[in-house]
């Protein structure tokens, strides 16, 4: 039996990689941030990071044990990830137990009810954070302050959220703006926010590193960032008093986050390059739209969500150029 | 506010009165005649939706029985004569008696008969190592146990058995829809006519290999020896290809075939046991 | 920037062991099983029987139509049976058997090593005699070379591309003949071009072999309107209209043939095949054969006759190891796993391929996590994730028109994905029978 030839169709090599391995990358890919958090955020950061990819982890294996009967798939790390991008996604002095609820939505409802990892139609990790912004919108937005390196700038607001308390008040830009970090500092971390959003630069790290490894491709990002950027600054240059100048866009909430590593989740986002333009404009238009128009400070989630949805239109419609086609 | 009410109430009473009328004489103008005898014969066909009939599902089989003029060439193979009989009662036609038939994979090459040759390793259907290659075995004729047919059976008539690497059919089930035949790239499935108690007598190869090629993939590979057409009375079976077939509609189950098979390539099923074959088999082992 | 193919690709490593080996001549065998198929077209219908004796060189079937090649014997001896075995294809195909006695060949045959530079043949001339000396694409494909040397009607060749490229890993067989046989393929395609009457010919070479790059480039100035592209390293280059697409930037239409854009290509085996036919009276009864493996003792290239049994070739290269698990005939991207060591050497057969038994079983499967690395791999610009999809399930209008029949069955997908899905074996089946329902309805 053992001195038998094995036959099996071509190809017959295979690359070195895995999706663990990718899923881990990504993983990788998030540290900094993290590390960031906990040094801006305190102890609490790893005490949320901590219980949501914990709550995370047991969800899944739980569900895919006990409710649909297949073998738990724990470790190919995708769980992992859902639980850091749900703590990224959250204030650090949330409940415990509110975290815990957004994991069983995130894994529940964003993953397992479609049949797990692949199938899923929307990000989970944004299922669980709007799941919990609209069921516990207080604590959702109750950000701590934060331990600045340097001036103990204490903000208890996010940028966005300051100018959208401003602009509805009738203040102009110029008045906001003194209550507002610099765009330097919003760059590198010094502001209030979720956990993972507040160092643009880290996420910008993170993110080429993924480039870098494949894990990603440039599209995405840089359609939502480049959509974003561009009608910004064109508001901004029409009315500079009622518009605030497209670097605060850019690096304040969560759009870095967003951009890099939530809207470039292969298994919601489209299938090829021009596809994922589509895509990375929609999240941007809407992004903006919301941010400008909307009653919610920060619409990136949603916009993610909702092109999540166009993802299976987009996959159907958009078809990459063939080999010898027109 | 008493008038903003009496506007909505006004309002959507307009609208939905109008709405009524439009879909009144649209649902006139547009009304599709449909036979009512088509719901009926469909509710008395088992619904499988199998596609045995050679109709695309049920309802279009339905809607040819109501459409034909005789039954002779419609048969629901899973509902049987009692569904047609029903069928033919709705209709006002004459029912017309079918012989009811089953399935049979006509390969034995189990682990103990057929020894593997080599190890597949690629996607595990039928249709895909058949595209590749012969098979694990030197037989390129045998079944290839990955269970395309298994998948295809609507009414769990095929049990795949790890222990002999070949799939069996469960004759109670099995309502010979055609479903396996179609999915076998060996082309191994036969619906041959079904007899009381199951009884039947089968070669159970398609080898059309030479008789020593043949015998030396399989140890009960049919050889294309011939002593069994010479042996049965009633012309039921033909060698074509060093390959022996017996018709089941000529066969009339007296076994001698079996007797005479030297490679018990010839297969019997659901009979009594009896005793010369029991020493029959032995002569053999000892020859070898 | 050296030039490449734009869309998709995959970089599998390399592993040319034998790239140093010089061509050795393997020995003579006991006995030969050739085939009648060994091309793309209509079998050879056998013209000797059980107990003829026969030559090296002579025909022993002969062409059933155009699209068809004549089969010479390999070896001297006698026919033992008109049998069946299985070749590399796994199934038992029709072929002759002939036990080896001595080396005697037809009278011909020019067998000195000499070079024969000058030719004064008209192209139809050249045509014919390729065509009678059965020479078939060696790159793998085996399409008898005659016929794509006369284009159908209103299409006109304005370019004759040489493959160089080998960019199957492993194999290492243009290489070696691109070194030791500069001069010849020349000659051969001087010959080609003349049969096509193109006076522009390039030898796309991959960078990994500057030697054989840096010999042909000396060479070809002594041959008029012969040049050399050195290429980017990536697979699958050596796919016909990928090779068209690096070195002249034409893009082959979706389901047409590469004569449409003007384009002609030929492995460099195929031209040393037709010098030797037209130069030396010798007709395609043996051919180089890379075998190779990590496990095996010594890899090596071989000048083998058809017919020979695998068993031979590695025995020569030190053996079977102990823990083989896989002999693939070809490269590791598209050649075949075959069953036994007694399939034969055939035209087509550029490589013999040992995998140790860790290698040679697929890890299991999962689930598709839509990454779309197939997608960016794919060199025909296909949606392999969504044909395989569509193969499993049956939808084959859809697979239709989603291009399956673009489809070159390079591998690239399965080797790209991180999830192990067996891609290509689905894309493979669905292709078959969307062909088969394209016939059909043609009929």
């Amino acid at each position: 039996m053992s001195n038998l030839l094995t036959v099996s169709p071509s190809p017959h090599v295979h690359t070195d990689d895995s999706t663990r391995k990718i899923m881990y990358r990504v993983v990788y890919a998030m540290i900094p941030a993290l590390i960031w958090s906990v040094f801006v955020f305190g102890l609490d950061a790893l005490r949320v990071t901590l219980i949501a990819v914990a709550a995370c982890l047991a969800f899944e294996y739980l569900i895919q044990k006990y409710l649909m009967k297949v073998t738990p798939s724990v470790s190919d790390g995708s769980a992992l990830i859902t639980g850091i991008l749900l703590a990224f996604n959250v204030p650090s002095g949330i409940p415990w137990w509110i975290i815990v609820i957004g994991s069983l939505a995130a894994m529940g409802i964003g993953k397992l009810s479609f049949g797990g990892l692949g199938n899923n139609i929307f990000n989970p990790a944004l299922v669980g954070r709007v799941f919990m912004l609209i069921s516990f919108p207080a604590q959702m937005t109750s950000w701590p302050s934060i331990r600045s390196a340097g001036v103990d700038s204490l903000t208890s607001a996010t940028p966005l959220g300051v100018i959208k308390e401003g602009l509805s008040n009738g203040l102009s830009v110029s008045e906001i703006s003194k209550s507002l970090p610099s765009q330097v500092d919003m760059m590198l971390g010094s502001m209030g926010g979720s956990l993972g959003e507040v160092s643009a630069l880290l996420l910008i790290i993170g993110g080429l590193y993924m480039l870098y490894k494949k894990v990603i491709t440039w599209h995405i990002p840089v359609a939502v960032l480049a959509s974003v950027g561009i009608i910004a600054t064109a508001f901004w240059l029409v009315d500079p008093q009622s518009y605030v100048s497209p670097g605060y866009h850019l690096f304040s909430g969560g759009l870095m986050l967003g951009a890099i590593f939530m809207a470039t989740d292969m298994v919601t986002s489209p299938m090829n390059p021009k596809g994922q333009i589509i895509y990375g404009v929609g999240i941007g238009v809407i992004t903006i739209s919301i941010r400008m128009f909307g009653s919610y400070p920060e619409g990136i989630s949603f916009a993610i969500l909702i092109m999540n949805a166009f993802t299976p239109l987009i996959n159907t419609y958009v078809k990459p150029k063939r080999f010898g086609g027109k | 506010m008493s008038v903003t009410v009496i506007y909505t109430i006004a309002t959507l009473s307009i609208i939905g009165t109008s709405a009524a009328v439009i879909l009144f004489f649209v649902a006139r103008k547009f009304k599709v005649y449909e036979d009512p005898r088509i719901d009926e014969v469909e509710g008395s066909l088992p619904g499988a939706n199998c596609g045995g009939c050679g109709y695309a599902g049920c309802r279009a089989f339905a809607e040819a029985c109501v459409k034909a003029a005789d039954l002779n060439d419609l048969n629901c193979p899973v509902g049987g004569n009692d569904t047609m009989g029903s069928v033919a009662g709705i209709l006002g036609l004459e029912a017309v008696k079918k012989e009811a038939r089953v399935a049979f994979i006509r390969c034995n090459g189990t682990c103990d008969h057929r020894p593997k040759t080599n190890i597949f390793d690629g996607a595990d259907t039928c249709a895909i190592a058949a595209s590749v290659y012969s098979g694990e075995t030197d037989c390129q004729w045998g079944c290839l146990g990955y269970g395309d047919c298994f998948t295809a059976c609507e009414f769990d008539a095929i049990e795949l058995r790890a222990d002999l690497g070949v799939p069996k059919i469960i004759d109670d089930k099995c309502v010979a829809c055609g479903a396996c035949v179609d999915a076998c790239p060996k082309n191994l499935i036969e619906l041959r006519k079904k007899f009381p108690k199951d009884r039947k007598v089968v070669v159970a190869c398609r080898n059309q290999d030479k008789g020593g090629v043949a015998r030396k993939a399989c140890s009960t590979a049919c050889i294309g020896c011939g002593k069994c057409e010479k042996e049965c009375k009633f012309d039921a079976i033909t060698i074509e290809n060093n390959l022996a077939f017996i018709d089941s509609d000529k066969c009339k189950l007296c076994r001698k075939c079996v007797s005479v098979c030297p490679t018990n390539a010839i297969t019997e099923e659901n009979f009594p046991p009896r005793k010369i074959k029991e020493e029959k088999k032995e002569e053999c082992s000892t020859a070898k | 920037m050296l030039k490449t193919f734009k869309k998709g690709g995959v970089h599998p490593p390399e592993n040319k062991l034998s790239a140093g080996k010089s061509i050795e001549v393997l020995p003579l065998p006991a006995s030969v099983f050739i085939p009648v198929a060994q091309h793309i077209g209509a079998p050879a219908t056998p013209v000797v029987g059980r107990g003829d004796v026969v030559k090296v060189g002579q025909i022993i079937a002969k062409s059933s139509s155009f699209v068809s090649t004549n089969i010479h014997s390999s070896v001297s001896g006698k026919v033992k049976k008109v049998d069946f075995q299985a070749d590399s294809s796994g199934y038992p195909k029709q072929g002759i058997l002939i036990d080896v006695d001595g080396d005697e060949w037809i009278e011909d045959i020019d067998r000195s090593e000499d070079l024969k530079k000058d030719f004064d043949l008209s192209g139809e001339e050249i045509v014919k005699k390729i065509q009678d000396a059965g020479i078939v694409g060696l790159g793998g494909a085996t399409f008898p070379t005659h016929v794509k040397l006369v284009p159908p009607k209103g299409m006109k060749a304005d370019i004759l591309l040489i493959n160089g490229v080998e960019c199957e890993p492993y194999l290492t067989s243009d290489h070696r003949l691109m070194l030791e046989k500069t001069d010849e393929i020349l000659v051969g395609i001087q010959l080609l071009m003349k049969a096509l009457s193109v006076d522009k010919a390039v030898i796309g070479i991959e960078n990994n072999k500057p030697d054989a790059i840096q010999r042909l480039t000396e060479k070809t100035k002594e041959y008029n309107g012969v040049s050399v592209a050195p290429l980017k390293v990536k697979y699958p280059q050596g796919g016909e209209k990928q090779l068209i697409k690096a070195v002249t930037g034409r893009e082959v239409p979706s389901g047409a043939l590469p004569i449409a854009v003007g384009a002609v290509v030929s492995n460099v085996g195929t031209a040393f095949a037709v010098y030797e036919a037209i130069q030396k009276n010798k007709p395609l009864f043996e051919r180089v054969v890379t075998v190779t493996g990590k496990a095996l003792a010594n890899p090596s290239n071989f000048r083998v006759r058809i017919g020979t049994a695998t068993s031979a070739l590695v025995d020569a290269a030190g053996g079977l190891p102990e823990d083989s698990g896989k002999v693939i005939s070809g490269g590791p991207m598209m050649g075949r796993a075959i069953a036994s060591l007694d399939v034969p050497v055939t035209k087509g057969t550029s490589g013999i391929l040992l995998m140790e038994k860790n290698e040679s079983t697929r890890e299991e499967m999962n689930t598709c996590i839509r990454c779309s690395r197939c997608v960016s791999a794919c060199p025909m610009g296909l949606e392999p994730f969504l044909l395989m999809t569509l193969s499993e399930k049956q939808i084959f209008d859809r697979a239709e028109d989603d291009k399956i029949m673009d489809c070159i069955e390079c591998g690239s997908c399965s080797y790209t994905c991180p999830a192990n899905r067996p891609l290509l074996d689905y894309i493979r089946f669905g292709k078959g029978k969307v062909g088969q329902i394209i016939r059909s309805r043609k009929k």
